[in-house]
């Protein structure tokens, strides 16, 4: 039986791991800042409350499945399940260096627990669907696929392919979380490729949709609980997130994107968020 | 000499020897995977009946997911559903899987090694009719070249089924080629397939002849005829590309000391530069190399286009001579 956390104790581990972020990026020289700090509260409800998971036992067969199809924002995956103990924090600091279980991109075969191997754009919906296809048809099993995914990627023909996939096939045990934080490498998306209107798209792929404030607990908590009860229908959350959220100079910047805080940078970046987790008393209690 | 133990087809060399496509026999050799094992599926891009992948949608239409004209996600789909303990194959035409979808196949089968096998079917040029678009010449070259990926190119319609069967009992990704056409069957039940082994289908000792796929038929009638004119041609059933059998084809160089590579796709990164990679390590020796050289296909009949791109038995032959010739 997991430990089950209030909305306070869990925002509070969320600033951890986007410390933890900061400190492996400082660490590693290189890597993606935005959008695993974006990512740090959706992951840490992920790994301490939504996910049927057994941290010990990363090959669980009842396990819930958890895809990263955007396998760039890896720290805030690798931060997570160094707090849920997958393996040590120290290991943290080993982020995209030589002999390191924990590649740039993430690997299947090197980190147990990281369920595939990801970082080309636009493949993980369709290995979510996969193993969802399987659960819901072949094997008739109770446990979930969850895939995070980016909104650059929506621009990915493999994407749509796959949201159609698991649209005609209904795949009720199949859940996208969308991180739509407007940003990718080469700027905004809308500016890069317009991808408006999300919501109306996957509806019309036969999806149900949820769209939530991706740094809110409570909605990211009560929209993975919703999709449970969505019978017929993938269910897309579609979470409105703010990349960089937490460290002020990097929040909204896509200059963010795909670059580490240098040292002075990320002894700012911890300060503010050292501060800022200080503060967390909760809304919710 | 034609190998005994090889226990070719009485038939061989008969004006009506049987022909079956090698598709047929991916058909037939799911069906027989999909009996001993449950785990096998079978997804198909809307080319259920022209890669044979019907024959398993008929027999156990549960296993068999259809996911229309969309290669990546097929190859994508498949190995999530490797990774949720399924032996998926993927079929496709060999232009479009391993062709338009490499990049899927390249991250999340191959360098995520998993249990994925992909049969591209209408490989070489034989497809004929259809033209360029359709005659897939580097899959071989495109699948070879990926860390934990095997190649298989069955010879014919018997072989291809025993390397289906062979292909749902290795742990890891498979790629097996087919041909649309149906060509000669030389084998028989009794003729060995082992995955990774060379199998010597003639015994000679002047010339060295390696081939895979249909087009060993060829090979083998280039050896018949340049016996009568006093040559002795070895040649080597090359199933498997990768991992290449460099014991009995380097073995065989050595006694021979002239080699010729026969396939219906590029040279370059094929068979012929598999071979030739190896020998260059190994054993150095003449070699000659019967194959498409750096040209995309056209429309016409499947001999038309063999004749035209140079791959039947009398090229084999002229080929055959000059490598001994450079000796």
């Amino acid at each position: 039986m997991q430990k089950q956390y209030s909305f306070r104790e869990l925002e509070i581990l969320a600033n951890t791991v986007r410390q933890d972020i900061i400190e492996m990026l400082v660490e590693a020289k290189s890597g993606h800042s935005a959008g695993p700090l974006g990512m740090a509260d959706i992951f840490t409800a992920l790994y301490f409350s939504v996910l049927n998971h057994d941290p010990k036992n990363p090959d669980w067969q009842a396990r819930d499945r958890l895809i990263l199809s955007n396998g760039h924002i890896c720290p805030v995956r690798y931060a997570a399940m160094a707090e849920t103990a997958y393996f040590p924090k120290e290991e943290l600091k080993t982020l995209r260096k030589f002999g390191s279980r924990l590649q740039g991109h993430p690997e299947r075969k090197r980190l147990p627990g990281v369920e595939t191997t990801s970082g080309p754009l636009g493949s993980g919906l369709s290995q979510a669907s996969g193993m969802a296809y399987v659960g819901k048809y072949i094997d008739k099993a109770d446990w979930r696929v969850y895939c995070l995914m980016s909104d650059g990627e929506q621009e990915c023909g493999q994407t749509w392919e796959a949201a159609m996939f698991a649209g005609k096939n209904r795949l009720d045990n199949l859940v996208g979380i969308l991180d739509r934080n407007n940003i990718q490498i080469d700027g905004f998306t809308e500016d890069i490729m317009p991808l408006e209107p999300l919501r109306q798209k996957y509806e019309a792929f036969n999806w149900h949709v949820i769209e939530i404030d991706g740094h809110n607990m409570e909605e990211i908590i009560d929209a993975c609980s919703e999709a449970q009860n969505i019978h017929q229908k993938p269910t897309l959350i579609l979470s409105h997130t703010t990349p960089g959220k937490g460290v002020s100079f990097m929040e909204n910047k896509f200059e963010w994107h795909g670059k580490p805080p240098k040292p002075e940078e990320a002894k700012l970046a911890l300060q503010e968020l050292r501060t800022l987790g200080g503060k967390i008393t909760s809304g919710h209690e | 000499m034609v190998n005994p133990s090889a226990h070719l087809s009485e038939k061989l060399f008969d004006h009506d020897v049987p022909k079956v496509a090698t598709r047929n026999g991916y058909g037939e050799g799911l069906v027989e995977a999909g009996k001993k094992n449950s785990s096998v599926v079978v997804l198909c891009a809307d080319l259920t009946e022209s890669t044979r992948s019907e024959y398993f949608q008929k027999a156990f239409p549960d296993r068999f997911i259809e996911v229309g004209v969309a290669e990546q996600n097929m190859a994508s789909l498949a190995a999530g559903m490797a990774l949720a303990g399924k032996i998926p194959f993927i079929s496709s035409y060999a232009a479009f899987s391993p062709g338009r979808n490499n990049e899927q196949i390249r991250t999340t089968i191959a360098l995520n090694d998993v249990n994925v096998k992909i049969g591209g079917a209408h490989g070489g040029l034989s497809v004929g009719p259809d033209g360029a678009t359709h005659q897939a010449l580097e899959d071989i070259a495109l699948m070879r070249v990926l860390p934990n990926m095997r190649v298989i190119v069955p010879c014919d319609a018997l072989e291809a089924k025993k390397a289906t069967m062979a292909a749902a009992e290795i742990l890891g990704p498979v790629y097996l080629r087919f041909a649309r056409e149906a060509t000669p069957v030389m084998t028989t039940e009794s003729t060995p397939f082992r995955f990774g082994k060379a199998e010597v289908f003639a015994e000679g000792k002047d010339v060295t002849i390696v081939a895979a796929g249909p087009v060993l038929h060829e090979a083998l009638l280039a050896s018949r005829e340049l016996m009568k004119e006093g040559i002795s041609a070895e040649v080597l059933n090359c199933h498997t590309v990768k991992p290449l059998d460099s014991e009995t084809i380097a073995g065989s160089a050595k006694k021979t000391g002239a080699v010729v590579t026969v396939e219906e796709h590029q040279v370059a990164g094929g068979l012929g530069g598999a071979v030739a990679e190896m020998l260059g390590l190994l054993h150095p020796v003449p070699m000659e190399f019967i194959g498409v050289h750096d040209k995309f296909g056209e429309s016409g009949t499947s001999l038309e286009l063999w004749e035209a791109f140079g791959l039947t038995h009398s090229h084999i032959m002229e080929a055959a001579k000059k490598a001994i010739q450079r000796k």
